[in-house]
């Protein structure tokens, strides 16, 4: 029996599996019961967005970004503006960006409270999953109320924002947030000090701090494992700066640590979006901006999952002739790799779900030929070094 | 012998959620029609692990070229009759990334639809409302 454990399988997961709501396909390596190693392939969600990009006007380009991801869809128009903001070299009204802070912090308590249900539904606590998701709800309706949309929102345009937020909504996003805030503390009472989540979690998916750092995670992958990392206070835009909050690191690095971090997260969120909402401003919501000049500009921010960063290079006319984009699911999804090795195969669905993947955001190329992928990661490797050696017999 | 099959399908659907290169924002919706809110599952609506088990398919998405031979294959192990529903602006008609190099979408190049449900995302009611024409036009 002990030559049968030594014996290396392959567990496949995926393109299409009950587990992911995205199709994503993992080849997980097997020696028994324990997991030794983690092929990820991926390019199933690859739709081509830099490259429909440069055929926008910059009015239209947010509107592409935004169906980057339907979850996270106010980060990377955020990021977007910003970037056509920095290349314009203009500063958006105070009105635009508290209400740009106050979108952006919803969308986040919306999604943590999303990863924090699927995550009990993996582990077997459907309980878990329906209350997180029921919660979730009155923040889609307030997105409703705000923007007419419960998910893509919108909100963001370069020089501002285009929905305004009433004077008649400030007392139901209020009563909102009361209602989240209350049913958010029973459930992380009730996640935390349960027994049996606590011998599921704890320990599981260690990704430490060095490997944190070696895998150049972000986000709260990075502030569970102690890297003490985030853009809103790094890199101050929108009124993150002009409310007062904190940023929560944790650092054992586990699936219960990255648990923990979102749970206190939605707090923090509902604390800053109070506070702009005592602060906010009067005055206009966006500007008019006549040219976006030739040069290049780049915009941070931070999403649910971890730093956004855009790329825009402009070239006087209408339309960017580059825009690049870097989600935070490419770094996370990656570390994935050393998170699982070594664990328990049962507690492989948890810890790939711990990074709150996003695949649809992370998707940047893919290579075909027949419907199959055509280069691992080792070829595209191999056809690397044969360039190199190419240039190099070329410049001799 | 077909009267029996539509009749089996029509009084509790069990459907399967097929994503192709979606941005997941109609796939989060089509779960939140499980959750206490919605909760189709009063009307015998159950989301389901498998293809072979299902009676209706919920895509969502423009297939891009390395997902279409994945699609082709859950469509071919769903038994039949079943129904397919197009859900959301790009499942219906490529929406914003017509121009893709890699969309080689809409569904319905591809596979018999039998509904259409656009929005980006469409709201839950309209997916309810959606599955319950398709199945009332049996």
């Amino acid at each position: 029996m002990s030559d049968e454990t030594k014996v290396r399988r392959i567990v496949p997961i995926g393109p299409y599996h009950p587990l992911q709501e995205e199709p994503e396909f993992f080849k997980l390596v097997v020696e028994g019961e324990t997991v030794v190693d983690l092929e990820i392939n991926l390019g199933y969600n690859h739709r081509g967005h830099e490259f429909i990009s440069p055929e926008l006007t910059y009015d239209q380009v947010p509107f592409l970004v935004e169906r980057i991801c339907g979850i996270c869809s106010n980060s990377h128009p955020l990021a977007a503006v910003l970037a056509i903001e920095d290349c314009a070299g203009i500063k958006p009204p105070p009105r635009a960006n508290f209400i740009r802070t106050i979108i952006h912090e919803l969308e986040r308590i919306h999604s943590h409270l999303l990863w924090v249900g699927l995550a009990g539904h993996f582990i077997g606590y459907n309980t878990v999953w329906m209350w997180a998701w029921r919660y979730r709800e009155h923040i889609l309706q307030v997105f409703e109320m705000i923007t007419g949309n419960r998910n893509h929102y919108a909100a963001n345009k370069p020089g501002g924002v285009r929905w305004d937020i009433k004077p008649e909504h400030v007392p139901e996003i209020r009563a909102a947030l009361d209602l989240v805030e209350k049913k958010t503390m029973m459930l992380t009472k009730a996640v935390l000090d349960d027994p049996v989540i606590r011998a599921r979690l704890e320990g599981v998916g260690i990704l430490t701090k060095e490997q944190a750092i070696a895998w150049s995670v972000v986000g709260p992958t990075a502030r569970a494992s102690g890297v003490d990392i985030d853009v809103r206070r790094d890199d101050p835009h929108c009124a993150y700066d002009q409310v007062p909050w904190n940023v929560i690191v944790l650092s054992e690095g586990d699936v219960f640590a990255k648990a923990k971090v979102r749970l206190l997260e939605i707090f923090e969120s509902i604390k800053i979006i109070r506070g702009c909402l005592d602060k906010l401003p009067d005055g206009p919501i966006d500007m008019r901006i006549d040219e976006i000049p030739s040069g290049e500009g780049i915009g941070r921010t931070e999403a649910p999952r971890g730093e956004v960063f855009h790329y825009i290079r402009s070239d006087g006319t209408n339309r960017p002739i580059r825009h690049k984009i870097r989600a935070p699911s490419y770094m996370n999804i990656a570390s994935n790799v050393v998170a699982v090795r070594g664990g328990s195969i049962a507690d492989a669905a948890l810890t790939l779900a711990a990074v709150d993947p996003c695949y649809c955001c992370t998707e940047r190329m893919a290579a075909f030929e027949d419907g199959m992928l055509k280069y691992t990661g080792k070829d595209l490797l191999r056809l690397s070094w044969e360039k190199t050696e190419k240039i190099r017999e070329r410049l001799k | 012998m077909k009267d029996l099959r539509l009749w089996g399908l029509k009084k509790s659907p069990w459907v399967y959620h097929v994503a192709a290169a979606s941005c997941n924002n109609c796939d989060i919706e089509i779960l939140e029609l499980l959750t206490p809110r919605y909760d189709v599952e009063r009307f015998g609506v159950v989301l389901v692990g498998s293809p072979r088990h299902a009676d209706a398919l919920l895509v969502t998405g423009v297939i891009n070229r390395k997902s279409l031979p994945r699609v082709l294959e859950v469509y071919e192990q769903t038994p039949k009759p079943c129904l397919v529903i197009a859900i959301g602006t790009c499942a219906c008609n490529n929406h914003i990334f017509r121009n893709s190099y890699n969309a080689v979408g809409p569904y319905d190049k591809h596979i018999p639809v039998h509904a259409y449900i656009p929005g980006c995302p469409p709201k839950p009611e309209a997916m309810i409302l959606g599955i319950v024409k398709a199945l009332s036009k049996l």
